[in-house]
């Protein structure tokens, strides 16, 4: 009936807060509950149980796309080495992850005696939090976006920033030379490939003036000659190398997953981590995964938008458009996850002169390029 | 400002060791100064047990060494043996010993690929590897029933004669291994990363090379021509036709080139085997010095006895084995045992030479040079 509803009905939404009062308001509960709430005079209770929902459905959306991911990096591996994968629990291994978790909880939880206790329990919540806070300013689909924050790119920005500390506090407090030396790595390297991150990140905020992420998507959303979307990844080719070769940094995947390079320092910073302390370091890199990607989706690749989404009935493109969005970042998950198959991983040193020496002068370079062509009018 | 040297101890229980192997790195920053390895780990003493047992039973002891590639441990105190007493091995036997040995090397690298992908971070050649490594030790299984500690080679000849269908299986093998090494370079050979990674990275001069005493394809990835398989023909390799594998760059890349190159050669030697692998009969006929069999004869075709006397005398016996120059020292008294074994193992001499290869690099370097010097610590450790 719901559907019946949007499939005909004519309506649009600002965020996913009004999603829901309108499904609320479509069973028709809305209202008594409304009453009751209006009556004790504590209305803007109702506000904040709802936006607990939205809350709780974005976490509940992670975790379960967080435990995905683990699944698929195995299968997508398995693939490319020519080996089946997790197959034994449930089908195909999907529940897989689950044996994981509860794993990883009957794991004793080991504070090293000359750790330092609180730092060392600190920083694995450190990493975790900010990981999921990235995704409240994404757009999953048309309306479906927790909130559409006029910073929305620097906050997004400003939050992946917090990682490096998290990992600095956990080498430092594991009192272990591989930790520290693999918490200086990664703070070395995420600072040095947040900048062109951003910089490229700009060159887009450049065409659509704002910095809000819904902004950015419906910039995006036009089309030439009517069926060649607008994506910035057309008008930025540079821009999106240099954003992916970054992000792919940030993510610290394996060209550059100097956070633990395994063959070199043991684990990185979570050497001496176990048990649940150690899962959150690992949920957090695949929250940090999928998070990632989709804002390369949404900066590059036209985020929910596709040509011909404007001849679906209005009420249905949330749902349809949340479908395209998720193809698009798994696109960009598997291409990571190939990527880690495939090549081995550079250098610390070449790392930081492929970021410093190429990356950075390249990012400025599109940057003033793109700041030339737009004041001459060419876009 | 003023800074310290920080000493890490990488082992003897670390990812990328290989084993129980010690560097001792004084590190300023990510910058190596200086490099201690610390071996002996793995040590068991195996050239003191040689003393204990008789000649025959010295030979799975040999498997024990370098465990990658037990075939020419084998063969190469076997020819030692061999030559100390002076036997007559048929020629079918010693076809069979060096398609052994050839296969032997192809596995050998394929693992040595495998690992060092793995050390610098690419988690798919060591999977790729171990798969076609499954085909070869499957054909092992057929030669003996063993697939890494083969005990096969024996004083006299082989244990078992070729079983049934091992041909067609070996012809099957080469075909599909043709079209994986392909597979591998296109994986490996070509990629940007890899090739930031191993070029001029862990440079020594030749000069140093060979006055560190390295041998085999490690030397080879320095220009040096130097093949025991050439130089000092043993076995029918005179009668194959194959060429060493030489680079001349001096650096990792080179020393991973010269593997796969090696592989090449090898199947090209495999080749040649079965085509020309002639009749007869696998085991030396000849009975052999005092030879007094000791227990009822069994129907193993075994006919070289198992305990002999060789005349007393020494002598130094060496072979290619995939690693290097792999020597054995044989000293008879005269007696069923020998009075002195002394193993002259390649991993080991290799390894020494890292010191100098990686003074000035960092951590990820060692681990890529170590990787490339292809080391395994049970014949480090003997």
């Amino acid at each position: 009936m719901l559907f019946l509803a949007m499939w005909t009905g004519d309506i649009m939404f600002a965020n996913a807060y009004d999603l829901i009062v309108y499904i609320l308001n479509f069973i028709g509960i809305y209202e008594p509950i409304n009453n009751i709430f209006e009556t004790l005079g504590i209305e803007y209770v109702l506000r904040i149980i709802i936006v607990f929902v939205e809350i709780a459905v974005l976490m509940v959306f992670a975790l379960l796309t967080i435990m995905f991911l683990t699944w698929m990096e195995r299968k997508v591996v398995a693939i490319v080495q020519a080996r089946y994968g997790p197959m034994v629990t449930g089908p195909r291994g999907l529940l897989q992850p689950v044996m994981d978790g509860v794993k990883l909880i009957g794991k004793e939880d080991i504070i090293p005696a000359k750790a330092d206790r609180w730092i060392f329990t600190l920083a694995p919540f450190i990493i975790f939090i900010p990981a999921l806070l990235i995704f409240i300013p994404l757009p999953f689909g048309e309306s479906l976006i927790i909130s559409d924050l006029k910073v929305g790119l620097l906050y997004i920005i400003a939050i992946s920033a917090v990682s490096p500390i998290a990992i600095l506090l956990a080498g430092w407090a594991s009192n272990n030379k591989y930790s520290l030396m693999g918490a200086m790595r990664a703070v070395a390297q995420d600072i040095s490939y947040t900048i062109p991150l951003a910089l490229s990140a700009l060159a887009i905020v450049l065409f659509t003036g704002s910095l809000s992420t819904v902004d950015i998507v419906s910039a995006q959303s036009a089309t030439w000659f009517g069926f060649i979307p607008k994506w910035f990844i057309f008008l930025q080719p540079l821009g999106f190398l240099l954003f992916l070769i970054a992000s792919i940094a940030e993510m610290g995947r394996i060209p550059f997953d100097f956070q633990e390079s395994e063959q070199e320092l043991v684990a990185g910073f979570f050497t001496e981590y176990s048990g649940m302390k150690f899962a959150m370091f690992f949920l957090a890199e695949y929250a940090h995964l999928f998070s990632v990607s989709a804002i390369v989706v949404t900066l590059f690749l036209g985020g929910w938008s596709f040509p011909f989404l404007n001849l679906l009935p209005s009420g249905l493109v949330p749902l349809v458009s949340f479908g395209i969005f998720l193809v698009k970042t798994y696109a960009i998950i598997f291409f990571a996850m190939w990527l880690r198959d495939t090549v081995p991983r550079v250098r610390i040193d070449q790392l930081m002169n492929l970021g410093w020496k190429i990356m950075i002068p390249l990012a400025l370079l599109n940057l003033l390029a793109t700041g030339f062509l737009l004041t001459a009018g060419v876009f | 400002m003023r800074t310290e040297e920080l000493l890490i101890n990488m082992g003897p229980v670390h990812p990328s060791t290989h084993g129980v192997l010690r560097f001792k790195l004084t590190m300023d920053g990510e910058i190596i100064r200086k490099c201690d390895i610390v071996m002996g780990y793995l040590h068991r003493g195996t050239e003191k047990l040689g003393e204990m047992k008789t000649y025959l039973q010295f030979v799975p002891y040999t498997d024990r060494l370098d465990y990658i590639s037990a075939f020419p441990n084998n063969y190469a105190y076997v020819k030692a043996v061999e030559e100390l007493a002076g036997v007559e091995v048929p020629l079918r036997a010693e076809y069979i010993r060096v398609l052994t040995l050839e296969l032997n090397r192809i596995v050998n690298h394929l693992v040595m690929l495998g690992s060092l992908l793995l050390d610098l971070g690419g988690s798919t050649m060591i999977m790729w590897g171990f798969r076609e490594r499954e085909n070869a030790l499957q054909l092992f299984e057929m030669l003996c029933g063993a697939r890494m500690t083969f005990n096969y080679i024996r004083p006299g000849g082989v244990r078992e004669d070729l079983p049934e269908g091992f041909i067609p299986k070996l012809n099957e093998f080469i075909k599909d291994m043709e079209n994986r090494i392909v597979d591998y370079e296109e994986l490996i050979s070509g990629n940007e990363i890899f090739i930031m990674r191993m070029k001029n990275i862990g440079v020594i001069s030749a000069k140093d090379a060979i006055n560190y005493g390295m041998t085999g394809p490690s030397l080879r990835g320095h220009g040096v021509n130097y093949d025991i398989r050439k130089i000092e023909p043993y076995s029918v390799y005179p009668d194959l036709d194959f060429r060493a594998c030489v680079r001349n760059e001096c650096d990792s890349f080179a020393r991973y080139m010269v593997r796969i190159d090696e592989m090449r050669e090898s199947l090209h030697i495999l080749r040649q085997v079965v085509d020309a692998m002639p009749e007869g009969k696998p085991t030396s006929q000849a009975k052999y010095g005092i030879a007094p069999m000791t227990g009822a004869p069994t129907a193993v075709s075994t006919y070289f006895p198992r305990i002999f006397t060789p005349p007393p005398g020494e002598v130094y016996s060496r072979i290619e084995a995939p690693k290097g120059e792999l020597g054995f020292y044989v000293v008879s008294d005269g007696t069923i045992k020998p009075y002195r074994i002394k193993i002259r193992s390649p991993s080991f001499c290799n390894l020494t030479a890292i010191p100098k290869m990686v003074e000035g690099l960092m951590i990820p370097d060692l681990i890529a040079a170590f990787g490339t010097i292809d080391v395994v610590l049970g014949d480090v450790d003997r």
